[in-house]
């Protein structure tokens, strides 16, 4: 074999295996779909119209489309969130109450602060939700450093007791003073961030910082610690690693991202908090991550395709008949085969290949 | 003497409780019952799903879908009871939890998905199709019905609140001494802490240890199960989205704190339910103005202090959430 068919055999390889890498993802998505459709007929409804109903909903020209990349917006930032904590072995499962506290925070500094430009008002607002989100996040973090507390348990409870709070705050004190239900007063339009021609501006956001967050995880020293931390802590531990601090940090970074989030929901869509009680961002989010093999800039693809059918869950409801939640369950359906890369194996047939890359989080519960 | 010292041990604390409870009673009987009823309707589901919890860590497998477990049972054994009444809807209910154990079992089990991922996808999964299916107007046929046992029924306070209610909730109290016994004093149950705290050793003694974790995990599902007909068929006598609230993991976090000990973990459920039931008389009461949300918020923030104050002091089964590889 000479120099130049070697090169090739190696390209074709490399090849091979960006195709085999994104083979689960891709059938997780057409099983996910292919589960939704049974259901859609098993109702006595047609998939064609809902899948026509989605086309309209979700890419029928700019405006849907814009529709389409704002719902895409939280899920690309809860999403790189939730890789953020996995890449350190911890599962964020609480994205959702620190999108809440985001959300809610970043409305009240939206609302509360006059007269200030667009351009510091706006990033203001964005700061308060991130911190926001921040703050319970990094409390999870340091009960799991410091306790050993597991982290699912506490983010699971936090979002309870977040979402309370976001509630009360909205129907007390930050109440708009109008409004018959109870939601936050409208924000200030020097804090509303709108489109760019078309482009959701928070979209362009979120893009931006999947794209550092994938810079600071691969490229990074940090990232290479953080890597570590979740490959084997005990030999992070060895390594000098300092396991607690890069637990918090995790963590607190994954609630940032989150807060973020929901910061740019309520500046850029809903200029106001209110309570959404049939709220799926989070788990959404976990979908991702998880479509996306942990790759942040593979998560942008992966919230449009999600974000598309959640943006046409009122067409779904008016052009087909069907109730908006199918949506939920077809998501949960590509979380579970994507979960399981040996399930979808075992339904292939597909024997050898790649070992298992199923993921393996920290399961104990301390101590 | 080590058996004397045990049960004096455990009855001491439950005598002082009984003599608060009877003086708090001597003090406002009204009041008192009415905070212990919230009491044992709060704790009962937790109940249930901790016993679940600890089964399944008992044997070695976390099991993180107990919310799912819950909240899918909660919705056929309504279903169900919608068309065929309440005793077919509580058995659709168990099915539906020990179907759903099975599921995580076999996924943990035989293909060693991760179990925090395998649970949070029965979580998501249950969650999804639910609020899907759900649709408003059906209405349960019959009612759970209520057990008066005679003559215990009449004692004060403890014979009405214990002897005198509906069907799940003496389940749920019978299920507590029947998993400590099955758990502590039965050939199974040694079985089961071999697995869950040493499976090669228990494997080498010739137990089966994929088929005793998958057996157990699925058959614990059925007490979750249990506790979501509780929860629609007995509590609230219909279905919401949602409806069960986290309760799931609430209990995860109750086993912790019951240190995997079936009455420990009860005792910490009820306790639960004390608190919550005292904020919510005061409430009603307007003794003080809490506003509501803070008050169902409270059991979350207990959560949270208890597992600091005791995460940390105590062991989980050894082999708890980790997969095991049968060797040569």
């Amino acid at each position: 074999m000479n120099e130049r068919e070697g090169g090739r055999e190696v390209a074709l390889t490399r090849v091979r295996r960006r195709a085999g890498a994104a083979l689960v993802p891709v059938l997780a998505v057409a099983l996910g779909l292919l589960v939704g459709a049974l259901l859609i007929l098993f109702q006595g409804r047609n998939p064609g119209r809902a899948a026509l109903a989605v086309f309209h909903g979700a890419f029928d020209g700019w405006g849907s489309f814009g529709r389409t990349l704002e719902k895409a917006t939280p899920l690309v930032l809860t999403g790189t969130a939730i890789i953020i904590g996995l890449r350190a072995g911890l599962f964020n499962i609480g994205a959702q109450g620190q999108l809440v506290f985001g959300a809610v925070f970043s409305a009240w500094a939206g609302f509360r602060f006059h007269g200030l430009p667009p351009a510091a008002h706006v990033p203001l607002a964005l700061a308060v939700g991130a911190l926001a989100g921040a703050v319970p996040a990094a409390l999870a973090g340091v009960l799991k450093a410091k306790r050993g507390v597991h982290e699912v348990i506490t983010t699971i409870m936090l979002n309870s007791v977040i979402i309370a709070v976001a509630d009360w705050l909205a129907s007390r004190p930050w109440r708009s003073k109008t409004a018959a239900f109870s939601k936050t007063a409208t924000i200030e339009p020097s804090a509303a961030m709108g489109r760019v021609s078309k482009l959701p501006l928070g979209f362009a956001v979120a893009v931006v910082v999947a794209l550092l967050v994938a810079f600071v995880l691969d490229r990074t020293t940090f990232g290479f610690r953080l890597s570590a931390v979740g490959g084997n802590r005990n030999a992070a531990l060895y390594a000098g690693i300092g396991v607690a601090g890069v637990t918090i940090a995790a963590m607190t970074l994954s609630g940032l991202l989150a807060g973020l989030g929901g910061a740019i929901e309520t500046l850029g869509v809903l200029g106001h908090y209110e309570q959404n009680t049939s709220a799926t961002l989070g788990f959404d989010g976990i979908t991702i991550a998880l479509l996306a093999k942990l790759k942040p800039r593979a998560t942008i693809p992966a919230a449009i395709l999600i974000g598309a059918m959640r943006a046409a869950d009122t067409k779904l409801q008016s052009d087909a008949k069907i109730a908006p939640e199918i949506v939920s369950v077809i998501v949960a359906v590509m979380l579970l085969f994507v979960a399981a890369p040996a399930l979808l194996r075992w339904i292939t047939k597909r024997t050898g290949g790649e070992a298992d890359s199923g993921l393996r989080l920290t399961s104990g519960w301390g101590s | 003497m080590g058996i004397v010292n045990r049960v004096a041990r455990s009855i001491g604390p439950a005598a002082a409780v009984v003599f608060a409870c009877y003086l708090a009673y001597a003090w406002d009987g009204r009041q008192t019952t009415a905070v212990l009823r919230a009491t044992l309707t709060f704790a009962t589901p937790l109940i249930l799903c901790a016993l679940t919890g600890l089964l399944g860590e008992r044997s070695g497998v976390v099991n993180i879908g107990i919310e799912g477990q819950l909240l899918a049972a909660a919705f056929t054994s309504f279903m169900v009871s919608t068309v065929a009444g309440v005793f077919w809807g509580t058995l659709a209910g168990v099915a539906t939890g020990v179907v759903l154990g099975a599921g995580l079992a076999v996924a943990a089990v035989n293909f060693q998905v991760d179990q925090i991922i395998a649970g949070t996808v029965i979580t998501i999964l249950a969650t999804g199709l639910t609020s899907f299916l759900y649709s408003q107007g059906r209405v349960i046929k019959g009612r759970m019905p209520t057990i008066k046992v005679p003559g215990l029924s009449k004692v004060p306070l403890l014979g009405e609140l214990l002897f005198n209610n509906q069907v799940i909730t003496y389940l749920a109290l019978i299920a507590v001494f029947v998993v400590h016994i099955m758990l502590f004093w039965t050939r199974w149950g040694l079985r089961t802490r071999a697995v869950g705290e040493h499976p090669s050793a228990a494997d080498t003694a010739g137990i089966n240890v994929h088929s005793l974790r998958r057996r157990n995990v699925a058959i614990a599902g059925g007490l979750a199960g249990l506790g979501g007909a509780f929860l629609s068929l007995q509590s609230a006598s219909t279905f919401a989205r949602g409806m069960s609230a986290n309760l799931g993991f609430l209990a995860l976090a109750l086993m912790i704190t019951g240190r995997w000990r079936p009455y420990l973990s009860a005792g910490a459920a009820l306790f639960f339910g004390l608190c919550k039931g005292i904020a919510a008389q005061l409430q009603f009461k307007q003794v003080v103005s809490i506003p509501p949300q803070f008050v169902n918020a409270l059991p979350y923030v207990l959560t949270l202090v208890v597992l600091t104050v005791f995460a940390g002091k105590v062991r989980a089964p050894a082999a708890a959430g980790i997969p095991y590889e049968h060797e040569g």
